[in-house]
């Protein structure tokens, strides 16, 4: 079913021939176009996300997590945690779709390894060390600048690599009256690490200044509540629909291995989710018409409730498509139902559908990306998934 | 303006450099927390003698805090938590400042920052810097985070009491001592899980469930049943790793294996700490890497570990970690494979592992190819001017910054030990604007900024780095600048 797993030297080799990929990547790309990936880490609850409240097994198996009368009604199967009005809201609109059943080509549920697949898009583990949203800016970079940033203190693997990409977290500003910077540049003149690292910190930071109020009101730092998430969804917004701002943009949220106590903990989590989608939805205004956010975790939780009132590492999970530029539409990929006999290993929501045909997806329907760059370059080895249609 | 005499070439005496002032540097940087005024000529007289008698078998010094142990941390947890449930119950006070949870919280939170600064304090002070970063190893290898409220005054204690006395003993005496501390049991949700066979779940099955044994930690569940998120951490990150063999399988039976260990609750009267429940422990026969456990009770846990410190594929796990963070994130093979054969040799001896990373030639390689972490290059910084942080606000908040919130690791996986993720543009910026700052502030008192990079960095200064800071147009200006120099970001 998968592919084979990629070796070290194999993607060199894949690496090698990036002139020629480059080639045929040359479609000209909507330079309007944004695309935001939120990585939920820890593995995220997807029957807590949008809860299959129809499906038939789903109280029984999930007790005193199965979400009741206040869930919140998408159709007849799948209503989301209420612990997400802004992501209602734009379902309501048209404006959200659920795949309920996806998963990364990852079996060991081991967070660290199924976040490697998840930010590598390899179809193996620790393949590669680059990520699939660095090589895509790679690879739309061929046919015109592209930018990109991360928000957060760290950089992500899905967003390390290759292309170079910024990163920006809430701070005090730069002192431009200082030499300091100039100094340093200088200084790392040579240094392949921190010669372009400053180089382009101190650029977003510029951009940050200039594109003013959003940004000073002070994003907190992510995922500490649904002020912050807020406050950064605002400040991404900034970054985004400045001149020559990123097209592309990775955000982390921590906190959802939810192994004891799961309600709560994953409420204030979700609320930050939503919070932080819908200050960027406030703050792109009319550019949300050209967004696509999507929010993916490593892996789902088992299906049934454990022994602490918290569910352990499973399989399919479910991710989340928002968006102006979104076409409305159900489920994507199929429900394959919490029966029995449906379960994955009689424990966990079936992988129905592949995570990277989903990203390939949206990759090829939002940003023009064709089919033989996704399959080998920004999706290494994956011809065989085919990439999600009508998305966008 | 020159403020000091800028001389441009590196060694004004002449001296050519020396391999022995090249081990010196890297013994204070590499293997230590980067060096204090001093602490590089004290190095040079034998680099290698300086690092091997900083290994002791009584272990890492211990973090200075309020002396409160874990079960007394434990205790004012659990009264937090019955103050919560009665101000609710009583619709008191809520959000002002005698509401008691606020003051409760507060309080929990006072406990863990002290913790955090006695332990910024002894890393900025020591003399036996490669003894501290040896305990910052295995601390971050058996992560337990603030991330979870209740774990967060045990963090302090649980180094103290289960990881530093033990970092130069037996890897299965570390093992034991981290896996069974309630700091990892509540930290790694081991606390509650309950074996589905057990009495205790069998007790609720009949509807007994409302009380007593049907009971943990005083509130009733629906559902007593496993929970295996220790048992696939130990297996995972603390001993074979993730392609050391094992399947899901194992890991359920390890979690089986694991039910009846537990932290006493407000029930478990005259009880501290650590218990075993026996009524809460899976009975029967377990196997775990094709290896069958047929103890009883606490006893069957007890063996799997003490097998799994012993197993090859924990050698090999764990010495390549430690040769990925002394040395380069990509790390010579006969550096890991060294240290594993001593490992092997020495069932383990953690002693006899540090003094083959001395001894390794691989560990001495001059160029410095690792990224300080954030808490590294802070530390490292106060240590150059000779300072201790008297206070947190300056460190939380570089830290916070930087991305690494001290006790606070957002997996069990602890903190990243490579440069990708630390090596953020935005990093970089952040750490500017830190080095700025400590250069304002200690900057005025550095009466020669050359002599002090000279003191900090020894060999590994480079002329260009030395050409820049002796032409800085202020003293805080050239400690910034030294701060930042790309030697010393990397060690």
């Amino acid at each position: 079913m998968t592919a084979p797993m990629l070796s070290r030297r194999a993607f060199a080799a894949a690496g090698l021939a990036l002139p020629f990929l480059a080639r045929v990547a040359d479609a000209a790309v909507p330079p309007n176009r944004k695309f935001v990936v939120i990585v939920c880490r820890g593995g995220m609850d997807g029957l807590s996300v949008a809860a299959p409240v129809g499906d038939p097994d789903y109280p029984a198996l999930r007790g005193g997590l199965a979400l009741g009368d206040t869930a919140l009604k998408l159709d007849g199967t799948f209503a989301l945690n209420p612990a997400l009005p802004a992501v209602y809201k734009m379902a309501q609109a048209g404006e959200t779709r659920i795949a309920p059943a996806v998963a990364t080509p990852d079996r060991a549920r081991s967070h660290f390894e199924a976040q490697d697949v998840l930010e590598t898009g390899a179809a193996g583990v620790y393949a590669t060390t680059s990520g699939w949203l660095n090589r895509a800016a790679q690879a739309m970079s061929a046919a015109g600048r592209v930018e990109a940033i991360s928000v957060g203190p760290t950089a992500p693997l899905i967003l390390r690599g290759p292309a170079p990409a910024a990163s920006w977290s809430p701070g005090r500003g730069v002192d431009t009256q200082a030499r300091l910077p100039t100094l340093l540049q200088d200084l790392y003149r040579d240094d392949p690490l921190l010669g372009p690292a400053l180089a382009r910190g101190l650029t977003t930071e510029a951009m940050a200044r200039d594109s003013g109020a959003a940004m000073a009101s002070g994003a907190g730092r992510p995922g500490q509540g649904a002020d912050a998430g807020r406050a950064l969804g605002g400040a991404l917004a900034g970054f985004l629909k400045a001149p020559g701002g990123p097209q592309l943009a990775a955000v982390s949220l921590d906190g959802f291995d939810t192994h004891a106590n799961q309600s709560g903990l994953l409420a204030t989590r979700l609320g930050t989710l939503d919070a932080l989608v819908d200050g960027l939805h406030t703050g792109l205004g009319p550019a949300w018409k050209d967004t696509v956010v999507l929010a993916v975790t490593e892996f789902g939780r088992t299906a049934r409730v454990n022994g602490t009132g918290g569910t352990d590492h499973g399989t399919g999970s479910t991710a989340l498509l928002l968006g102006g530029a979104l076409k409305p539409g159900g489920i994507v990929g199929d429900w394959p139902t919490l029966k029995r006999q449906a379960l994955f290993e009689d424990r966990d929501v079936y992988p129905a559908l592949d995570l990277r045909a989903l990203e390939k997806g949206l990759l090829a329907e939002h940003l023009g990306m064709d089919r033989r760059t996704l399959d080998t370059l920004v999706f290494p080895e994956s011809a065989a998934v085919r990439p999600v249609t009508g998305l966008v | 303006m020159r403020l000091w005499n800028g001389d441009e070439t590196r060694r004004p005496q002449g001296g050519s450099v020396s391999q022995k002032d090249i081990d010196a540097a890297i013994a204070a940087t590499r293997f230590g927390l980067g060096a204090r005024p001093g602490e590089i000529a004290d190095a040079a007289k034998d680099p290698r003698a300086y690092l091997k008698s900083q290994i002791r078998r009584q272990g890492a010094d211990l973090i200075t805090t309020d002396g409160e142990t874990s079960n007394q941390r434990l205790a004012e947890f659990r009264e937090y938590r019955q103050q919560r449930v009665a101000a609710e119950q009583l619709g008191q006070g809520k959000g002002d400042d005698s509401d008691p949870v606020k003051m409760a919280r507060q309080f929990i939170r006072q406990n863990a920052a002290g913790d955090v600064l006695g332990r910024v304090q002894l890393a900025a002070e020591t003399n036996a810097g490669f003894r501290e970063r040896w305990a910052l190893f295995w601390a971050n290898h058996f992560t337990v985070s603030a991330a979870k409220v209740q774990v967060s005054g045990l963090v302090g204690p649980f180094e103290n009491e289960a990881i530093r006395p033990n970092v130069f003993g037996r890897f299965a005496d570390l093992l034991g001592a981290a896996e069974t501390h309630p700091a990892m049991l509540l930290y790694l949700d081991q606390a509650q899980s309950v074996g589905p066979n057990s009495r205790a779940a069998q007790f609720q099955r009949r509807g007994g469930g409302r009380r007593g044994l049907g009971q943990i930690d005083g509130r009733p569940r629906r559902n007593l049943g496993l929970n295996e998120n220790l048992a696939r951490e130990i297996l995972e990150l603390h001993t074979v790793g993730v392609d050391g063999g094992y399947a899901q399988a194992d890991v359920t039976e390890f979690a089986r294996a694991l039910t009846g260990l537990s932290v006493a609750g407000p029930r478990d009267a005259g009880v501290e700490g650590v218990v075993f429940r026996g009524q809460a422990h899976e009975p029967g026969e377990r196997t775990v890497m094709g290896v069958r456990y047929g103890q009883d009770g606490q006893a069957q846990a007890g063996a799997i570990l003490a097998d799994l410190a012993g197993r090859p594929q924990t050698a090999r796990f764990v010495c390549t970690k430690l040769a990925r963070h002394f040395v380069a994130d990509d790390p010579p093979a006969g550096l890991a494979a060294r240290l594993e054969k001593t490992w092997l040799a020495t069932d383990g001896d953690l002693a006899r592992v540090a003094e083959m990373l001395v001894d390794a030639p691989e560990a001495w390689r001059p160029p410095p190819a690792k990224f300080k972490t954030p808490y590294e290059f802070v530390i490292s910084s106060y240590r150059a001017l000779g300072q201790e942080p008297r206070g947190l606000g300056q460190v939380n908040a570089a830290l916070n910054g930087l991305g690494q919130r001290p006790f606070g690791a957002p997996s069990p996986k602890g903190w990243p030990d490579e440069a990708g993720p630390w090596a953020a543009s935005d990093a970089l910026v952040k750490r500017m604007q830190f080095a700025q700052a400590l250069g304002a502030v200690f900057g005025p008192r550095v009466q020669d900024p050359l002599a002090l990079a000279d003191q900090t960095l020894g060999a590994r200064l480079s002329p260009a780095s030395a050409k820049v800071i002796s032409r800085a147009e202020s003293r805080p200006e050239a400690v910034a600048l030294l701060l930042m120099t790309p030697e010393f970001q990397r060690r």
